[in-house]
């Protein structure tokens, strides 16, 4: 028997993962070792903007140990180019971007030549006997500067650094009113802008890949969190047979978004093999990770709020400035679009216009990072719904609650034209004050403002929604995206009653492998440790579009469902064959099919598995296998939503910040297991901590990244974070039938704005109205400053 | 080259390497131990930690990027593949599986040499000693919470004294709101 006696889905099941990872016995991309494999490293540009007059590498190239040397002029006919998947516009500009450049560098760290030797440490050495000419050529950095007319080009064959203007209106899309009657009518307008600084995703796991060209096909592992799209384009855009390629992401190291990318160094390390026949490694130090790995966020937005003296919000305008870069990555034009859908967050408001403009610089090109638009959103929108609070002189959850979507009201259709399926902020929300105790903390801060405290207290609050699970694929088309949103898995029965089960997912430390196992466990009724989860390898999981969006669950997760269930029917026809009664009289229940009103009649799934193993009974037309498997296309997006609350003390006279306590109450519907979402919305917030106190990518005026190491882009230790009070409310999902919603990236759009809105909360009696991110010391001082002296002025 | 020998996890090597060999490239290149890993160039991220005997024959935790490996000569390394004995895992390693302390597990190996070393020197220490004491050592993926919370869990564990319930572990389901919309959801 195989019965189970509580459900597997809901229980913190500790993790199928961590034996491995605990012990050091881990197969990480860089731990590869193959037969004669050689090793790469790829000489960088030191400019920002420059023609290449010559490259010379024919010192390297003779260099004892040595095997090849290479220019990109030498593989122009056959390196490809990387694709851009997202064209958000008809008429989009699109520059070519060569993996390895051949005429022309745009930004610091662009590969430019490449050693293959025998041993690392010879490639990396040979380098330097590489003799390049550059022709410096202008450089534009700032995102405002590059939309003037007298501005250096970054591609000039295109002859802007305009890369698109998209724009959504609610009133051309029927969906709201007109943001210029909003402004026409109304009684209190907030108007700020905010800025996005540049963040770096920073996985702790480097950028790796190994191209084995030998035994007639390509077998290429990469750190990836998308190997079937890599297989994809590999083949798209170098023309290489895409059944002649195998792409492999073993364990990998994290991903953030920053490995949701096909790379310059993939394609080079391709093309490297294939000059040298052998099997080849590269490996990226970290200084190269900071100065070529896409980075993230990096915009402008000047947001424009309309509302009655009620509080009520009447209207949004929103126009963004978003710097692309210089060149498109797999989906770059579309990271700011992703946000577009989410600034009126979780509120009705009634009319709504947003605009994006993409931008060239001769920078390291953006692309996703943890949230992809919606940290921006909901960033702009909660520090918004605080300033409209102050200007009405209300306590800001008021103003939230003024506007949001009533928990009666779900489903609900925004103005951004979503449908959010369920929800209950008030739920979240009251839980949320509870526990960090709202209403002491502002008894306090009324105390301490009094008092003109040295510290002063200050709450800030982010009530949150995002859009996940990406994606319905005809939405994706609607949007332009060059790919669908489905996803794919397939079970597996073996003839002793285990379970494998091929997820199209692609995880890196999600824990897909524990909770997969749990869902299949309730759905087959096998124990938890009779399912195997495999993925991540296109020869095993043949179809899949990988991990990311906060996806894997609500998409691949469902897919998982319907393979189970098809499995399901399979072996009902055959238990009923040998129990000789029809399929309707049978009961499928803990692992296990019953005659009804016979229940000692019984066949277990491991008795059919076995049976069709042997088939030597088997009715007729009825195939020897209950293998099943099936591709899940969602209807819609998934809405997890939640409150976070901040509490913190700053120094007025140092600018310190001191976070003294976190609490969020997230909502993402039913939970497989609620300890890998805890740890899920950990790692989140601690990430939206990050863009609030202390990460910036920062260039010089030559382009120069000043923060390429973490010696200067300063992620945060234990030492710099606080505990973080999560709690959940469960509100299932109503479009999937696992009653489930995304977690990935929650923490890292909620925590944010809470942060800086209890710093600007703490101040705001002293003139302060804004601290740009990060907010050091520094920045806090001096915002407290320039606001001393306008009162004082 | 230089000729060095020493103990990897109790076993003794004898190699020439190049004088400029830092000790994690010896580790990883020449000995095939990949379980210590390399997440900076900077010695800044702590995922190479490894616990290498001082002077004294004390073994003490030194960031692998930034030990030569003739410097490791005569002495003896203690990798997180060498961590565990024939009794099963090392109370630390097994905290960081209980209290899920580790999610991509990319920073794991040196978070938990660091972890050790760090209850060598204090055994009972506070929740902020442990958030001080893996200062050097960053994490991408958990937010430290569980990572803290591991240590404190091994070290009451290594002292005897009744392990913290982990409040992780099969907890209670938070309390359910109920939907107004009912969904279908799954047995």
């Amino acid at each position: 028997m195989t019965a189970v006696a509580e459900p597997e889905v809901g229980r913190a099941r500790l993790r199928k993962e961590d034996a491995r990872l605990i012990a050091g016995r881990t197969r990480w991309t860089e731990n590869m070792a193959l037969p004669g494999m050689l090793h790469v490293a790829i000489l960088r540009s030191p400019h920002a903007h420059a023609r290449i007059s010559r490259i010379d590498v024919s010192a390297a190239a003779g260099a004892a140990n040595v095997v090849a040397a290479f220019t990109g002029a030498d593989v122009s006919e056959t390196q490809g180019a990387l694709a851009c998947a997202w064209p958000v516009t008809e008429d989009i500009v699109m520059p070519t971007y060569p993996p390895l450049a051949v005429t022309e560098v745009r930004h610091v760290g662009e590969p430019v030549a490449v050693v293959v030797a025998r041993d690392r440490a010879t490639a990396v050495d040979s380098l330097e006997l590489i003799d390049v000419e550059y022709e410096p050529l202008p450089v534009v950095l700032d995102i405002e500067a590059a939309l003037a007319d007298d501005s250096p080009l970054v591609h000039a064959d295109a002859g802007t650094n305009k890369c698109y203007t998209w724009v959504f209106d609610s009133a051309q899309a029927g969906s709201g009113g007109a943001t210029s009657d909003a402004a026409a009518e109304a009684e209190v307008t907030i108007q700020r802008r905010y800025v996005q600084q540049r963040l770096i995703p920073s996985s702790m796991e480097p950028r790796s890949v190994v191209v084995d060209p030998t035994g007639g096909d390509w077998t290429i592992y990469s750190a990836t969190q998308i190997p079937h799209i890599l297989r994809f384009l590999l083949a798209a855009t170098t023309g290489t047979p895409e059944h002649k390629i195998n792409v492999i992401a073993p364990d990998v190291g994290g991903g953030f978004g920053g490995k949701l990318a096909v790379t310059p160094e993939e394609w080079i390390a391709f093309a490297a093999a294939n000059r040298v026949g052998r099997p080849v490694k590269y490996t990226e130090s970290r200084s190269e990770n900071m100065v070529s790995a896409h980075h993230g966020r990096d915009l402008i937005q000047d947001i424009t709020l309309y509302a009655k003296r009620d509080g009520t919000v009447t209207g949004l305008d929103v126009k963004l400035t978003a710097n692309m870069g210089a060149y498109l990555g797999i989906v770059t034009p579309g990271v700011p679009i992703l946000g577009a859908f989410m600034y009126n967050a979780i509120y009705k408001f009634p009319a709504y216009r947003f605009e994006c403009t993409g931008v060239f610089t001769n920078t390291t090109k953006t692309d996703a990072y943890r949230g992809a638009g919606r940290p921006e959103a909901t960033y702009a929108i909660e520090r918004t719904m605080d300033e409209l609070a102050a200007e009405l002189g209300v306590d800001p959850m008021e103003v939230r609650r003024r506007n949001w979507i009533k928990h009666e009201e779900f489903p609900f259709t925004t103005v951004a034209t979503l449908t959010y399926d369920s929800g209950n902020y008030e739920a979240a929300t009251d839980k949320a004050m509870r526990m960090l105790g709202y209403d002491e903390l502002r008894a306090e801060q009324q105390a301490r403002r009094a008092a003109e405290d040295r510290v002063q207290l200050g709450i800030g609050i982010s009530t949150y929604t995002e859009m996940c699970g990406l994606a319905p694929s005809r939405v994706l088309g609607a949007l332009r995206y060059g790919a669908g949103g489905w996803e794919n898995a397939a079970v597996r029965m073996l003839p002793t009653g285990k379970v494998e089960v091929v997820t199209g997912t692609s995880p890196h430390g999600q824990g897909h492998v524990t909770s997969w196992s749990q869902i299949v466990a309730d759905r087959l009724g096998v124990p938890f440790e009779d399912v195997e989860v495999r993925y991540g390898d296109t020869r095993i999981a043949h179809k899949g579009l990988d991990t990311y969006g906060s996806r894997s669950l609500t998409v691949g997760g469902v897919a998982l469902v319907q393979a189970c269930d098809r499995v399901v029917e399979k072996a009902r026809t055959v238990a009923a064959h040998l129990l000789e009664c029809s399929t309707d009289d049978l009961e499928f229940a803990d692992g296990t099919f019953r005659v009804r009103g016979t229940p000692d009649a019984a066949k277990t799934l491991g008795d059919c598995a076995l049976a069709v193993f042997a088939a030597h009974d088997l009715p007729d037309g009825v195939e020897a296998t209950l293998d099943a498997d099936a591709t899940f296309d969602p209807q819609t997006f998934s809405f997890p939503h939640g409150t976070h609350l901040c509490a913190a003390d700053v120094d007025r006279e140092t600018g310190e910040v001191h976070l003294r306590r976190y609490v969020c109450v997230d909502d993402v519907g039913r939970v497989i297991n609620p300890m890998i979402v805890e740890g899920q919305v950990h790692g989140g917030v601690a990430q939206g901590i990050a863009q609030a106190l202390f990460e910036e990518a920062v260039y010089d005026a030559d382009g120069n990244l000043l923060t390429g190491s973490f010696v200067d882009y300063t992620i945060p230790s234990a030492a710099d974070l606080p505990p973080i009070e999560s709690d959940r409310t469960e509100t299932p999902a109503t479009s999937n039938p696992l009653g489930v919603k995304g977690v990935g990236e929650a923490g890292t759009i909620a925590a944010t704005p809470a942060v800086v809105n209890a710093i600007v909360d703490a101040l705001r009696p002293y003139g302060v109205h804004d601290v740009p991110m990060p907010c050091t010391p520094e920045r806090v001082w001096r915002a407290i400053r320039s606001a001393s002296q306008e009162v004082a002025s | 080259m230089a000729r060095i020998s020493l103990t990897v996890d109790g076993v003794t090597y004898a190699d020439d390497v190049a004088p400029r060999t830092l000790l994690a490239y010896y580790l990883r290149d020449q000995l095939g131990k990949v379980g210590t890993v390399i997440g900076c160039d900077t010695s800044n991220c702590g995922a190479c930690t490894v616990l290498m005997t001082n002077a004294d024959g004390a073994p003490r935790s030194v960031k692998s990027c930034s030990v030569l490996a003739v410097q490791a000569d005569g002495r003896s390394v203690t990798t997180i593949e060498g961590l565990s004995t024939e009794d099963g895992m090392h109370p630390m390693q097994r905290a960081f599986h209980e209290q899920h302390a580790l999610q991509c597990g990319f920073c794991t190996p040196g978070m938990i040499m660091t972890a050790v070393d760090l209850l060598a020197d204090n055994p009972d220490p506070t929740e902020d000693e442990v958030r001080k004491g893996l200062e050097g050592n960053l994490c991408r993926c958990t937010g430290y919470q569980n990572i803290v919370r591991a240590v404190l869990a091994a070290a009451a564990d290594m002292r005897g004294v009744p392990a913290v319930p982990s409040p992780r572990a099969e907890a209670p389901a938070p309390s359910a709101v109920a939907p107004a919309q009912t969904a279908e959801v799954a047995p």
